[in-house]
């Protein structure tokens, strides 16, 4: 992915003046656009919903079974996350996401995806090798592990929630959040802890 | 539609890249910029479906060889010319009002 070249940012400057000048867009809505995904949107929201999950399993039975329903009564629900569906990793399946079209992601929990995401390596060798895809992120799996590999669109977004790793029993909430990370809730990382002495 | 943003299956595409674990999320201002133009403009006149659409009209050598917002841009752009907002002759009118202010 290469910087915008000369054309496209006159072109992107071209449109921004016209959007602004008919009124189709106001240029603060703009600004706030760009921060609100820099700064306030990410996986963080996420790592609440899977970290929640992994210590009631009330919670988590609910999730699974209504997924956008609980999320937007966490008041974590936002534009692209309209309709969640979650995937629970367990010891016999392993999960991952991938869109093959384009991009669709759970904005609204992850904040937009990562290159590696948008890639068209990525994309397209998801859906055909998903074992060789997972060993370039280091995960190698058993091969009893069952890989299910799922294709987003425009209308479901789904989110993966990892397994909870071994020695974390004595972890409180902000502590666990902090280990759940963006990719292992696409499915290409496997979460471990090494207690610190 | 058949085109060449339906990837899922294709070879040749070589190793995954970028798998550094930290990235900004927009690698420059104008990343940003386009982002937040198509974001305003959709939920306002875009249903999902359309934009996505609209990213499939891009020319397969084009979109092949155009980065992710690259993408974006030329899918606003088609978006705003077919449904009026904005032609094509403003557009290429105001690039060239810009170029020659740069001049000055």
């Amino acid at each position: 992915m290469s910087e915008f070249s000369e054309e496209l940012i006159l072109k992107a400057k071209a449109i921004e003046s016209l959007l602004i000048e008919k009124e189709i867009v106001d240029e603060d809505t703009l600004d706030l656009i760009v921060e609100e995904y820099e700064k306030n949107i990410g996986p963080h929201i996420g790592a609440k919903i899977v970290v929640r999950a992994w210590k009631d399993n009330e919670f988590k039975n609910k999730l699974l079974m209504e997924p956008t329903k609980t999320i937007s009564e966490m008041g974590l629900i936002g534009f692209s996350g309209e309709h969640m569906v979650i995937l629970e990793n367990t010891s016999k399946i392993h999960n991952i996401v991938v869109c093959t079209l384009c991009s669709c992601y759970p904005w609204a929990i992850l904040g937009l995806p990562p290159k590696w995401y948008k890639s068209f390596q990525y994309r397209s060798r998801a859906v055909i090798e998903p074992k060789e895809v997972l060993k370039e992120f280091g995960i190698t799996l058993d091969d009893e592990i069952e890989i299910k590999v799922w294709d987003s669109n425009a209308d479901i977004r789904y989110l993966v929630l990892p397994q909870r790793p071994n020695g974390t029993e004595k972890l409180n909430e902000i502590e666990l959040e902090k280990l759940v990370t963006r990719n292992s809730m696409i499915g290409t990382e496997i979460l471990t802890y090494n207690a610190k002495k | 539609m058949n085109g060449p943003q339906d990837l899922g299956g294709f070879h040749g595409f070589g190793k995954i890249p970028y798998l550094n674990k930290y990235e900004p999320v927009f690698d420059s201002y104008w990343e940003g910029r386009v982002f937040s133009m198509s974001f305003a403009t959709f939920i306002k006149y875009f249903p999902v479906d359309e934009t996505r659409y609209a990213a499939e009209k891009i020319k397969p050598n084009i979109y092949l060889n155009s980065s992710y917002y690259e993408r974006w841009l030329l899918a606003l752009e088609i978006l705003l010319i077919e449904n009026n907002l904005v032609t094509k002759k403003e557009i290429i009118d105001r690039e060239n009002q810009i170029k020659k202010n740069k001049k000055k």
